[in-house]
């Protein structure tokens, strides 16, 4: 009888080991085994966003996936969004445009931006309300956040073409 | 709690027959791990499916198409000759929660989990899918339909699992489609669900399979308006006598929602505008 699993996962590139309740969701894992206190509990039901990661690339809530799911795979997570200390485009505009107020959904915002933009670097104002509804914001009412991935994604296209 | 991920459906089988206590399976967890948060549900044993190779996959065959029980509704939406020959049927699976939740879910979740408002349901039935069910006895393949008995209740016997789900090709001169009303554009329960599949021979419906959702304890198939589909071009006469049969046929219930009233008057609005699709698909399809 074994309630605990010992996961070995990849998580921002990083490898990591950590002893896991086997019915302890992913979301719980991170905040608690592993230290990365960005992803955020709203709800804990999958309604609300705020423990969005990637799990192998894919977006997920955190809180509906299980740590030992992560065996083998690679997670994301906003923490894996800055390079070498320097901010991610989307977070730099997302300060830039005022686009948080109390800062819980953000990180889960950020992250489900960047799925969003990985996939489809050009996104009309719709796709991005479309793509962001399992994202719940209290405070701002979406018009900024939706404002800011637009503005990073005009920059992130600019900058590619820069580079050719 | 004890979690196992086995990488064959006989080990699986296996698993779910041993157990005393309560056993459930994973596939997406998005209905599971909810249900387990909320503490209604308790497993002494989780199996989770989603490291056995055939059910992480879609198959094409002669026949048609195969889908895993642990092929996630995303996965499903990016799978092109499936939205090729069956876009209502994806088109119902994406329309599942968020980004976030497509991910995870699965159509064979959304089956078993027997919500009357389940979206992939009302899309599979009309496009006559199968459930390729295993247990310690074997297999047996049953219609769709026939899976959810009543709101979170299925046919499945102790120890069975869904393998897959089963879809004949689409012919050159059928089309589906998918439509559902929710009082919110996004992230939201079907207050009416309507999956239709056409057949159209020389410019007419020849055969029709009209099924409804969240209009009854389970999805339901209304043998009377695809009557009133066959035979016509789906013109307008055709269209009125399919929402009058489909409102008639609605047995719902009051909620938060929609009012039952409210409920009948849309499911028959709803049916007009995905008859209207599925018409002008099965067309252009030849």
């Amino acid at each position: 009888m074994t309630d605990s699993t010992l996961v070995s996962t990849t998580i921002n590139g990083d490898s990591i080991e950590f002893a896991c309740p086997n019915d302890e969701t992913l979301l719980d894992a991170l905040r608690n085994r592993v230290g990365l206190t960005g992803v955020k509990e709203g709800c804990g039901t999958g309604d609300c966003g705020a423990c969005s990661v990637t799990l192998d690339g894919r977006l997920v809530c955190s809180c509906l996936v299980l740590g030992v799911e992560a065996s083998g795979r690679e997670v994301g997570t906003v923490e894996g969004l800055t390079t070498n200390g320097e901010l991610h485009p989307l977070q730099e505009k997302f300060i830039e445009h005022a686009a948080l107020q109390c800062g819980v959904c953000t990180p889960g915002f950020l992250v489900a931006a960047k799925a969003l933009l990985d996939k489809n670097p050009d996104p009309s104002e719709t796709e991005i309300r479309y793509a962001l509804a399992g994202n719940l914001c209290r405070c701002t009412g979406y018009d900024k956040i939706v404002r800011a991935v637009q503005a990073t994604a005009k920059d992130m296209r600019k900058a590619k073409k820069k580079k050719g | 709690m004890r979690y196992e991920s086995p990488t064959t459906i006989k080990e699986v089988v296996g698993l779910l027959k041993k157990e005393r206590g309560k056993a459930f399976v994973l596939a997406g967890g998005t209905d599971l791990l909810v249900g387990m948060k909320l503490g209604m549900i308790e497993p002494d044993l989780l199996v989770d499916i989603k490291h056995i190779p055939a059910m992480r996959t879609v198959k094409t065959s002669k026949t048609g198409f195969r889908i895993g029980a642990a092929v996630s509704c995303a996965e499903l939406g990016e799978h092109k000759a499936m939205k090729k020959a069956w876009p209502g049927v994806v088109e119902a699976a994406n329309l599942i929660g968020s980004d976030q939740v497509q991910g995870r879910c699965t159509v064979v979740g959304n089956l078993c989990n027997a919500s009357p408002a389940a979206d992939s349901v009302p899309a599979l039935i009309a496009a006559g899918a199968k459930a390729v069910i295993v247990g310690a006895d074997g297999r047996r393949t049953i219609a769709v339909e026939n899976i959810a008995t009543g709101p979170g209740k299925t046919c499945l016997k102790k120890g069975e699992v869904i393998e897959a789900i089963t879809l004949p090709n689409q012919t050159k001169t059928s089309g589906d489609a998918y439509l559902r009303f929710t009082p919110r554009t996004e992230m939201d329960i079907a207050v009416v669900g309507v999956g239709i599949n056409l057949t159209l021979e020389k410019g007419l419906v020849s055969k029709a399979r009209v099924v409804l959702g969240a209009v009854a304890p389970t999805a339901i198939t209304v043998p009377e308006a695809a009557e009133a589909l066959i035979g016509t071009k789906v013109d307008k006469k055709a269209l009125e006598n399919l929402a009058a049969a489909c409102s008639a046929a609605c047995r719902p219930i009051d909620d938060k929602r929609g009012s039952a009233e409210y409920r009948t008057r849309i499911a028959g609005v709803m049916a007009v505008r995905a008859a209207k699709i599925a018409f002008k698909r099965a067309g252009s399809a030849a």
